[in-house]
């Protein structure tokens, strides 16, 4: 017998071994077991055995293409102003499906934020919001929150990335930014329990006040019940079979 | 036991039933009375502060456009603080999907915005098409059909906005008229897509049924009508000295007020910024159509009306242009992998799968019947990444964060709907103003419930 390893670990590895680059500029989420959503039953296919790493996008080298480096260039010049370095500031610039994403780290994102809004070149006017991401399995990075940004002056969209713990969700607010992120930030917090500290009022906004857990969470179930159906049971949907 | 019995003997009533529901004895049980109370009565009012009158606006009120709940502060008719209460109407779609298949999403979506569906659906679709790769190759049909369906709902949809904020505002005849109208183009989404409402008739990849030349020919004959009953409706209100009493300079929100609060659609184009997703930013072949963007400069609820009305001409406009442009092909994805295996027809007993298909897979094509099979139940996988695409809805961008790992299924998606947002704009354009002018606001927003709870 081996020694257990983690998903991240072990999906870590798989991946290296798959695309043949280090494992430290993958952006591994997670690991998927088995196949064909055969759990707990017999295996007699064999694919109860397989292993495969959930791959995120990972970071991109310059040049990025487009505007995007000239985004990226106006962001370095500008950040310093606000007493941040680029490097302090951003984990690391992912280009994917045509769509430029900046991971900052949490302590920066109200100076970055500011810096999109205020620079001339930038002139990101509108935040649309904040979706949240939960990756139980990306320990130290389980919740993501996702700001998608757009500049009508440039007619550019970006988008910003952070990333909290679990342990520890708090993540600063940017209502002072963007004033429009009030009820967005409040529903995270409802759907995922992330804490964006400096928030007015932070409360429930879709759920009940006094609801217990976070639904958008991966650990929080869908509910449901069997349903009879001439004479079969049919299973609540999270627990029928699943392809992925 | 009434509520002075309760006051009176408040040791029973605190033991035995909730603090703010009075409650009596039956042979069947305790009843529960929620009736209302007094503020004074969970807490005395603070040092030197007037009375203080909440109001609460709903979330059951004909006048609050669907299940929104306004919490109003009152200074005589005049709203000092105005608040909302939403999630009456939250239903978890978002979590639901992440339990569907890709294809199966649609369904979901389309329940959203329950006023704009087909922008529900292309939104989404769009954004599965790009995490797919896959954006240049939805056939052109496809897009033409797409868009002349989201133009006819933006047409039935701002008939509903003006429907019911003539409704709320006690303008009747604009309500009688404008279902009216709004129910020739549910009719043309029936016969199109085979439901009035909630179609899931935009699918990744394409579109679920063709249109035929009859339909293309009925749409056409339904237009010229639209028109003329369309000029009977607005005729009813623009002008009108009544509905311009209600509404100019009620609801004011400028363009700094837009940009920090992140609205858009009709009230930002009140403000005089032409800023349309389908000019600056076009999908599904929207640099090709001919239209001008809608804008007035009053930044109030008459304007974003006047707005409304423009738009719906301009959008019969393009309606026309998509069905001259509508050429002969394939509505559907080439890609076997993605494309719905299945064509729907119509049989003796209703709509199904077509003839020709259930021939192939039952009796011709064993591995056809395993590639359907394969394709319905498991459906799909995705690459992992995550996009975010928008579109102009009728309320603004509709935009959908949607995150795939690899999978059959959705991780996350995630809709930042424009009702949504633009309710947050409540507080800043009814504070201050009369109780009867908070009415006039919120149907200027024109938020759908569904949109704003998902």
């Amino acid at each position: 017998m081996t020694e257990p390893v983690s998903p991240r670990e072990a999906g870590l590895e798989v991946a290296a071994h798959i695309t043949g680059t280090p494992p430290t500029t993958l952006e591994v989420v997670g690991v998927r077991h088995g196949a064909f959503g055969a759990l707990g039953s017999g295996d007699t296919s064999g694919f109860g055995g397989l292993v495969s790493p959930i791959v995120m996008p990972g970071p991109t080298a310059r040049p990025y293409g487009g505007w995007f480096d000239d985004a990226a260039d106006e962001i370095a010049l500008a950040l310093p102003d606000r007493g941040v370095s680029m490097d302090a500031a951003v984990e690391r610039v992912t280009v994917h499906c045509d769509e430029l994403t900046f991971q900052v780290r949490r302590e920066h994102l109200v100076a970055f934020m500011s810096t999109l809004r205020d620079e001339p070149a930038l002139r990101f006017e509108m935040c649309m919001g904040v979706s949240g991401i939960h990756f139980p399995d990306d320990h130290g990075r389980e919740l993501h929150a996702v700001y998608p940004l757009l500049s009508i002056t440039h007619n550019r969209r970006l988008r910003v990335e952070v990333t909290c713990p679990d342990t520890d969700r708090h993540i600063p607010s940017i209502v002072s930014v963007y004033p429009t992120n009030d009820w967005h930030e409040r529903e995270t917090y409802d759907f995922f329990g992330i804490i964006f500290d400096g928030h007015p009022s932070l409360t429930r906004i879709q759920m009940p006040d006094d609801w217990p857990g976070h639904p958008q969470r991966k650990d929080y179930p869908l509910g449901g019940i069997p349903v009879e159906y001439k004479g079969a049971e049919v299973p609540p949907p999270d627990e029928r079979r699943a392809y992925t | 036991m009434s509520t002075e019995n309760i006051a009176a003997d408040e040791d029973v009533v605190f033991e035995s039933a909730d603090p703010y529901a009075p409650s009596y004895d039956t042979t069947t049980g305790t009843v529960f009375t929620v009736s209302g109370g007094d503020w004074d009565s969970i807490a005395p009012p603070a040092e030197g502060e007037k009375e203080r009158i909440v109001v609460n606006m709903g979330p059951q009120h004909p006048s609050t456009h669907g299940v929104l709940r306004l919490i109003l502060e009152l200074d005589g008719e005049t709203v000092t603080e105005a608040r909302c209460g939403i999630g009456y109407l939250h239903t978890g779609i978002e979590k639901n999907m992440e339990y569907r298949t890709w294809t199966q999403g649609v369904t979901f979506v389309t329940r959203m915005d329950y006023l704009s569906p087909f922008f529900n659906e292309t939104a989404y679709c769009l954004g599965v098409e790009k995490l797919l790769g896959v954006t240049d190759q939805v056939p052109e049909r496809a897009s033409t059909i797409r868009v002349m369906m989201m133009e006819l709902n933006r047409i039935s949809s701002h008939l509903v906005a003006l429907a019911t904020g003539g409704m709320e505002l006690g303008a009747l005849t604009a309500m009688i008229f404008g279902f009216r109208e709004r129910e020739l183009i549910l009719d043309i989404f029936e016969m199109v897509s085979g439901l009035r409402m909630n179609s899931a008739y935009v699918r990744p990849g394409g579109v679920a049924q063709d249109i035929t030349d009859d339909q293309v020919a009925r749409i056409r004959e339904t237009l010229p009508l639209l028109r003329k009953r369309l000029k009977d409706t607005s005729d009813l209100l623009v002008d009108n000295a009544i509905w311009m009493g209600r509404t100019v300079g009620v609801g004011y929100l400028d363009l700094a007020g837009c940009m920090a609060l992140g609205v858009t659609g009709p009230i930002l184009r009140s403000t005089g910024l032409p800023h349309d997703l389908r000019k600056s930013q076009p999908y599904c072949g929207y640099e090709n159509y001919e239209f001008t963007v809608q804008t007035q400069t009053t930044c109030d609820a008459y304007g974003r009306f006047l707005i409304r009305v423009g738009e719906i001409q301009q959008s019969l406009g393009i309606v026309e242009q998509a069905l001259d442009r509508l050429r002969p092909g394939p509505v559907m994805i080439e890609d076997k992998k993605i494309a719905w295996p299945a064509r729907l027809s119509i049989g003796s007993d209703g709509q199904g799968n077509s003839p020709e298909h259930i021939k192939e897979i039952m009796s011709e094509s064993m591995e056809a019947l395993i590639h359907h099979f394969k394709l319905v139940t498991e459906g799909f996988s995705v690459p992992a990444g995550q996009v975010y695409s928008a579109i102009e809805s009728p309320r603004g961008e509709l935009g959908v964060h949607i995150v795939s790992t690899g999978g059959t299924r959705p991780y996350r998606v995630h809709y930042r709907d424009p009702s949504f947002t633009n309710l947050q704009a409540v507080a800043a354009m009814s504070e201050g103003s009369m109780i009867s002018d908070v009415i006039a606001a919120v149907a200027s927003i024109d938020p759908v419930m569904g949109g704003v709870d998902r």
